[in-house]
């Protein structure tokens, strides 16, 4: 099989997924959009060892071994990264991204001194949250 | 021990005792007392010794260099003459009377040890001035009383009138204290020494190169010590404070110490003419505008400090005929009957709950509540009144006499200019001063209406203290003859004829003019309610005393007034009394003259810092701000635009790497 035909799958595959990153608005599928960029690496992982593998007295598929520690590392990311969603849909009631806006500077803070006042009301709002 | 070790504990031993007070107060509550009156006490006998060994001959002097200071050394110096042994005396007798009336008056103040010491303190630093052979040394004392002068007027801070009275003291002392300062180097320069011997004994070979320059500058600072116009606007305005304070600060120190520094340098101001009769110009004004002044003011120790403004203008005046020795006379006698005027004043305020003369003319037997101070404060009045025999007769006359003396060209000393200014002002206040003691009496003593609060006897303490003021308010008069002038300069003291029948018969004058506007207006007292007495008559008297000068300003309308038309002062001033009440306008004056220009000041240098130098701060910190704005903005909180920003961010950076590395 030519080359081409996996890296041209894994580039389709990579702008799907970043795509979705970019674009989708529920959080699990962000998250499942980065999955498919990473299979799109992993997959081109795999397609790039095999290439290099033909014209090699000897190999150790370095790349292969890669993508088995890239898929495991990656199982444990989807955990964390769905129980944070959940945890967050828990307390919010959303998992919509373009809501969870807490790290935005506001827009009317303008100096050191409304600084310092708006300190312990964001402090207070985080806690309630 | 020799005269001189004992003239060197006179002062140290209330030092020592205001610093053990200070350390004790809060650990050992029980020696605060013994710490306040023991080493005043002791002080007191080591100045009788002092001056009976002294007795009048050849001045002490004893001296002993520190350290080297550069051109002109300062020395420890003692220099005790006839002056400075009774006056020291006197400062002893008072404020061992002050220190054990203390005890009764503050008995359940809280801050009562700070004030013990710092009354002590006050003392020593006055027998440091009394004492010192050194001007450098005398003006340690000096500022060492003025410092303590503004803690004790403002004992009572709870209230703001005693704080701006503290401050006012300070400042209006300080005003005179600067070129008093000046005036000294400046002395020192000319004498090249700061001893007072070295610098008499240039004065007497002529060597002082700028007299009048000098005279002037010191009496500056004279002037603001012992109250004489235009400085005398803290005095009355210092009856915030304490009465035992009062009493202290009018009768032997303070007020004293500018009159005494005059009679100790007196040849460095008789060396100039023109010193000479501003001094009696200063004297006279004084004297005129206090009597004026006392007989219209309601609050009972305002009469009081103005008398002693006025007493104070006797001695200057007695000064600017260069006849110390009456200066000193009066200063003695005075001291001892101002002393007890105010200390008996003090008991009438705790017994009837005010300090207002008119709240006290609608009180019934105030004077069967108080019979002690009752007779002495009649005994201290008649001497104020200089009524023969009592004290203040004998020295009133040796200052009259002398002004006379000048007059008539008996001396050359000082100018006859000087002497008659004396003489006239001197008689003139004279009547004055019957009329206001007339009037303190009557509506003290003689008021008419519901019964004065009763509660009890007044302590032991502050009764006992007054009996003990009143024996040489009585006695010290004989001492004129034959005994005073062998400790003073030997001159005459004794009253001549002229002046006695011109100045007892203006004093009686004045009291029986008083005594008729009095039965005229009494009339009216019971048609016009007045009064009010302090909310816990049964404190003790310091407490009542903060408590009705709080009030007098929001019942009467002002510390110095009262709309009472029963006031007999009211009658005899006529349209005078609206200016004089208020001191005749004096503080608007300076109010104008130096407070708003200050104000002002501080307002413009306060628009400078404001306005000009944070415009520059604030200009530099504006960039930052406007960058910091701008990187905001992009803090939307969706993260999808970061990841955006990042992904635009390494296309750019890759193609960019891809042009470097094709070499486009």
């Amino acid at each position: 099989m030519h080359l081409a035909y996996p890296a041209v799958l894994s580039a389709l595959l990579f702008c799907t997924g970043l795509y979705g990153v970019l674009a989708r608005r529920n959080a699990i599928l962000v998250l499942m959009s980065v999955e498919l960029m990473l299979n799109a690496v992993n997959l081109n992982l795999v397609a790039f060892d095999v290439w290099l593998s033909k014209t090699a007295e000897e190999t150790l598929h370095s790349g292969q071994a890669l993508t088995l520690f890239t898929i495991t590392i990656a199982a444990a990311e989807i955990g964390i990264g769905l129980a944070i969603v959940l945890a967050v849909y828990r307390n919010r009631g959303t998992s919509d991204i373009d809501k969870l806006r807490d790290t935005a500077e506001s827009h009317d803070t303008d100096g050191p001194d409304r600084d310092a006042l708006t300190a312990p009301q964001a402090e207070k709002a985080e806690a309630t949250a | 021990m020799t005269t001189t070790n004992l003239a060197v504990l006179v002062p140290l031993l209330p030092f020592l005792g205001a610093a053990a007070g200070l350390l004790l107060g809060r650990t050992a509550p029980g020696f605060v007392r013994p710490l306040a009156v023991l080493p005043t006490l002791a002080s007191l006998v080591l100045a009788t010794v002092v001056a009976l060994r002294q007795g009048g001959d050849q001045a002490i002097d004893a001296a002993t260099g520190l350290t080297p200071t550069g051109s002109v050394p300062i020395e420890l110096a003692l220099h005790i003459d006839g002056f400075a042994a009774l006056v020291a005396v006197l400062v002893g007798v008072v404020a061992t009377c002050v220190q054990t009336y203390s005890t009764g008056y503050l008995r359940e103040d809280p801050r009562y040890p700070s004030y013990a010491a710092l009354v002590s303190l006050f003392t020593s630093a006055m027998l440091l001035v009394v004492y010192s052979g050194d001007l450098m040394v005398l003006l340690v004392g000096w500022e060492i009383m003025g410092i303590c002068s503004y803690f004790l007027v403002g004992h009572y801070w709870e209230t703001p009138e005693a704080r701006a009275a503290s401050i006012k003291a300070f400042l209006v002392t300080k005003l005179g204290d600067v070129p008093f300062l000046i005036g000294l180097f400046a002395l020192a320069t000319d004498a090249g020494s700061f001893r007072i011997t070295k610098v008499l004994g240039t004065v007497a070979s002529g060597g002082l190169d700028h007299p009048t320059l000098i005279a002037l500058l010191l009496l500056a600072g004279v002037a603001g010590k012992s109250a004489q116009f235009p400085l005398h606007t803290w005095l009355p305005d210092a009856m915030a404070g304490p009465t035992p304070v009062s009493a202290l600060i009018h009768a032997a120190t303070m007020v004293a110490a500018g009159v005494y520094f005059i009679a100790r340098l007196l040849p460095v101001f008789a060396a100039s003419q023109a010193a000479m009769i501003v001094l009696a110009v200063m004297a006279a004004v004084t004297m005129l505008g206090s009597g004026l002044a006392a007989l219209a003011q309601d609050d009972i120790k305002r009469v009081l400090a103005y008398s002693t403004i006025g007493q104070l203008g006797y001695m200057t005046g007695a000064l600017a005929v260069a006849d110390r020795g009456a200066a000193v006379f009066h200063l003695l006698s005075h001291g001892a009957f101002k002393a007890l005027l105010f200390l008996a004043a003090g008991v009438i305020i705790h017994a009837a709950g005010t300090n207002s003369l008119a709240a006290m003319s609608r009180m019934g037997h105030l004077r069967a509540r108080v019979p002690d101070a009752y007779w002495t404060m009649t005994v201290a009045l008649l001497a104020l009144a200089a009524i023969p025999p009592f004290s203040g007769f004998f020295s009133k006359e040796s200052v009259l006499g002398a002004a006379e003396h000048v007059a008539t060209g008996h001396t050359e000393q000082a100018p006859g200019a000087a002497g008659w200014t004396v003489l006239i002002a001197g008689l003139i206040t004279a009547l004055l001063t019957a009329a206001y003691a007339m009037r303190l009496w009557l509506l003290a003593f003689r008021g008419r209406g519901a019964d004065a609060p009763d509660h009890g006897r007044q302590p032991l303490t502050m009764t006992v203290v007054l009996w003990m003021l009143a024996a040489p308010s009585l006695a010290v008069g004989a001492l004129a003859y034959r005994v005073l002038p062998d400790w003073f300069d030997g001159r005459d003291l004794t009253p001549t004829l002229t002046t006695s029948v011109l100045g007892t018969g203006v004093a009686l004058i004045g009291g029986i003019v008083t005594y008729a506007a009095w039965r005229h207006t009494t009339a009216l007292a019971a048609r016009v309610p007045l009064g009010a007495v302090a909310a816990h008559p049964e404190g003790d008297a310091a407490q009542v005393e903060a408590e009705a000068i709080a009030s007098h300003a929001p019942v009467y309308g002002g510390v110095a007034y009262a709309p009472d038309p029963a006031d007999p002062g009211r009658l005899l001033l006529g349209p005078l009394h609206r200016h004089a009440a208020v001191g005749f306008h004096l503080d608007a004056v300076y109010r104008a003259l130096f407070v708003r220009p200050v104000q002002a000041g501080a307002s413009l240098v306060r628009f400078l810092d404001r306005e000009v130098v944070d415009t520059y701060v604030r200009g530099a910190g504006a960039l930052p701000r406007w960058l910091g704005i701008a990187v905001r903005r992009a803090q939307t909180g969706n993260v999808q635009t970061y990841v955006s920003a990042l992904l635009a961010g390494t296309v750019v950076l890759a193609v960019a790497a891809v042009l470097v590395a094709t070499g486009a």
